[in-house]
């Protein structure tokens, strides 16, 4: 395998386990914000216990969060030394406002978590709304340098110089806003979801005690309801973000759908796999007209097809497959929430039937999937450009070599982490179970 | 050569972020280690103690080494791709130990009883310092190879390199002397007698050894770096200063002490003189180092960014200080000032 190859396996890894603990980092305060909001409203000791346990996770997946972020920041430089000297020159802001979001998320967490008996119920929220805002901040500011490498702005590049840079015009890139908000929606989606299915678990486990049932009802109830609302807006703003590609990455739609002919009232492909040598998508479902009028809300507008671009600039075709799934599972996540919402809320029911909490415990799995089939589709749709078609990937790879080795390395460190959090999350819960917090409030 | 103001701004900056950082971090890592060691001693708290200071902190301190990053890159882009592309080997290695130890220091704060996560989380840090100081030498020049435009690290010749050891040397003890004065300060405060003897005791021996090879870091340097070794030495004054203030922390320890009523020191007085002199010596390196960032072929106005991009940053720098200001000043209240935090029962 060439360096180009590992260097982006290597990156790639390092993203995808990352991105687990970064969007549970920005989904999980919003849970504990409103667990306390509801509490402060409520009194329902049930809510402050919650906010409590949720804290107590957080603060252990940052542990993962924080190092593993250290790590894609510092290498973006090391890996890609010739991508971070275009993004100095031009694209800095993002990264340095994330540094001061950064600061407002862990100096805030360590208030929430270590003062928490010293403040006053109105701090306790400021100091978790701290948190969250600077939890998604930076999702929103990271996420920018994203959209900006598929809408670059604020520069041009004469004779392989940098000129003309304008590093705000380069922040106000013309995808920042549908991209970033696309990601912070889905982590408070995820966050929510994996809630949601750690309560459906315990529900399962807890049928005979009424009380420690009751608690997990609530919880699964309160995620599915704010699973629901941000999986809805996580579905219009991805619209938005198909028609963003239409417009300024048509290559990238075209693989997404799979379309290989230029053409208007272009039908859309649901499922299936695309084969480049019958320029189909095979076993797929036809939607006559359909994406036409999704890309641009009307029958004929005129979508390109892959043909329509140099073979060596297609993106992987995979990605439709990518696409079609992570837009599955919104979908699907979407329709968990009113099944929960409606059992309880309409029918008025007190017991949720097993089968169905084995459903809901498949939420949260089902979203991180979304989002990591989510950001494969993101990245790997934009090769072979870094830069849209300003940069390519294959001159920005260092030339160190080697990377082979670190890979591994990498790996194995990623796999020892990765275990030891799941160890040590199940080791603390089992031995600080609800019943003695309930029990605690009680007395 | 004309160093611009901007430049010299930018690189002040990258600087006071490589201080603060280098102390926080010596004194995070070290007190990792110390409370490992202390683990099997449960009536002396000096575990607690350290365990008490290392919690709320460690988050903020890794915000730093981000920020060095981010600000190196911003500010200075062609430096940064001669750092990447050199450093890919050494700062992976260092990014490595750094998700082992900050993942497994979480870990064993929540799984207290389970020791190993501790001593996973105590050695890796405590190997940290020795790896992350060696981007130092290799920007004093020598170890940086230029073949067909390709840079290229020449490590074997790094690890025959008396400098490089001295540095290393330098950067474990550091680590261990900052961190015990700074919790025998914080044991001090907390009325905890064992626990202030023993880290009194640790930076009594390990200040002088630090100074030695800070000593050895000078010597070694005149052949290896000798641009920087004459920068320095024309700029005596520096660390004459340097050396007055630890002389001055060395007496702090021996003066009379409020709480334990005899000459015992107080701790306070010379851990702020230990971080004045660590302040004056890294100010004398930092001046004698410009104006390159990487010798002899980068220096801070050929790897600077694009003007547009500095002003820019250069406001949100401003607009920050002042937002984030009162957060650092509340944090430090209910942290480092609180007796109620300091002084609790786990």
């Amino acid at each position: 395998m060439d360096d180009l190859v590992l260097a982006r396996s290597l990156f790639g890894t390092t993203m995808g386990f990352h991105i687990i603990f970064a969007t549970l980092g920005v989904g999980l305060p919003l849970m504990i914000l409103v667990a306390e909001l509801i509490y402060q409203k409520t009194k329902d000791d049930h809510y402050a216990i919650m906010a409590k346990r949720w804290t107590k996770a957080q603060a252990v997946l940052l542990g993962v969060a924080i190092p593993t972020g250290t790590i894609a920041g510092t290498q973006l430089a090391l890996l890609w030394p010739g991508f971070m000297e275009v993004i100095g020159r031009v694209m800095s802001l993002p990264f340095q406002i994330e540094i001061y979001a950064f600061f407002v998320e862990a100096l805030f967490m360590s208030i929430y978590v270590y003062a928490a008996d010293r403040l006053s119920p109105a701090m306790r929220i400021v100091a978790v709304f701290f948190v969250l805002v600077g939890a998604a901040a930076s999702a929103v500011l990271i996420t920018n340098v994203h959209a900006f490498e598929g809408t670059p702005a604020g520069f041009k590049i004469l004779n392989g110089k940098i000129t003309d840079v304008d590093p705000w015009a380069a922040f106000f890139n013309p995808s920042f806003f549908i991209t970033a908000g696309h990601v912070v929606l889905s982590a408070f989606m995820t966050g929510a979801f994996i809630v949601a299915s750690v309560a459906a678990y315990k529900m399962i486990r807890t049928r005979k005690k009424e009380k420690v049932y009751r608690f997990h009802r609530k919880a699964l109830l309160l995620a599915l309801t704010i699973g629901g609302i941000f999986s809805l807006l996580t579905a219009l703003n991805g619209h938005e973000s198909a028609q963003m590609l239409y417009e300024y990455q048509p290559e990238k739609l075209a693989g997404a759908e799979g379309l290989f002919e230029t053409k208007s009232h272009a039908p859309l492909a649901i499922g299936g796999f695309t084969d480049p040598n019958e320029e189909k998508v095979k076993w797929a479902i036809e939607i006559p007209w359909a994406l036409s009028f999704l890309a641009a809300n009307r029958f004929d507008t005129v979508v390109k097809g892959l043909n329509a671009f140099p073979r060596d600039e297609w993106p992987p075709l995979f990605i439709h497959t990518l696409f079609n799934a992570m837009v599955g599972v919104g979908m699907l996540l979407i329709l968990y929430s009113i099944i929960g919402v409606v059992w309880r809320k309409v029918l008025k029911k007190d017991r949720f039937p097993t089968w169905l909490l084995v459903i809901f415990m498949t939420a949260g799995p089902f979203s991180l999937i979304g989002i990591e089939f989510g950001w494969i589709f993101a990245c790997t749709g934009r090769q072979p450009w870094v830069i849209y078609h300003l940069l390519k990937t294959s001159d920005v790879v260092t030339t160190t070599g080697s990377i082979g080795v670190l890979f591994l390395f990498f790996t194995f460190v990623y796999a020892v982490l990765g275990a030891a959090v799941v160890y040590v999350l199940l080791y603390y819960f089992r031995k600080h179970p609800v019943d003695e917090d309930l029990n605690t409030a009680e007395s | 050569m004309e160093i611009s103001t901007d430049a010299l701004i930018a690189i002040s900056i990258i600087w006071g972020f490589v201080f603060i950082y280098a102390v926080m971090a010596t004194m995070d890592f070290g007190a990792g280690f110390w409370s490992m060691i202390y683990l099997n001693k449960e009536h002396m708290k000096a575990t607690d103690i350290a365990n008490r200071f290392l919690s709320p902190t460690w988050e903020v301190t890794n915000v730093f080494i981000v920020a060095i990053v981010v600000a190196l890159f911003s500010f200075f882009p062609g430096a940064t791709f001669v750092l990447g592309t050199v450093l890919l080997i050494p700062g992976s290695m260092i990014l490595l130990l750094l998700a082992i130890r900050s993942g497994f220091l979480v870990f064993s704060n929540t799984a207290k009883e389970r020791k190993t996560l501790r001593y996973i989380s105590g050695i890796s840090g405590f190997i940290i310092p020795a790896i992350l100081i060696l981007v130092l030498p290799v920007t004093h020049g020598g170890f940086i190879e230029k073949t067909d435009g390709i840079y290229n690290l020449n490590m074997s010749k790094i690890f025959s390199s008396p400098n490089a050891y001295s540095f290393i040397g330098f950067a474990i003890l550091s680590t261990l002397f900052l961190s015990s004065l700074l919790l025998a300060d914080v044991s001090n405060v907390a009325e905890e007698q064992d626990a202030y003897r023993a880290y009194r005791k640790s930076a009594l021996i390990t200040g002088p050894i630090s100074l030695l090879f800070a000593v050895c870091i000078m010597v070694t340097m005149r052949n290896e770096a000798n641009w920087l070794y004459s920068g320095m030495m024309n700029d005596f004054s520096w660390i004459i200063a340097s050396f007055i203030t630890f002389v001055i922390a060395g007496i702090a320890l021996f003066l009379p002490n409020k709480s334990f009523g005899q000459n015992i020191g107080k701790p306070r007085l010379a851990l702020v003189a230990i971080g004045i002199q660590y302040f004056l010596a890294s100010y004398a390196y930092g001046r004698a180092h410009l104006p390159y960032m990487i010798y002899p072929d980068v220096t801070v106005m050929s790897g600077f960014t694009e003007p547009a991009t500095f002003r820019a940053l250069f406001a949100t720098y401003i607009v920050a200080f002042i937002i984030l200001f009162p957060g650092f000043f509340f944090f430090w209240k209910m942290f480092m000032r609180d007796k109620r935090y300091i002084r609790q029962e786990e």
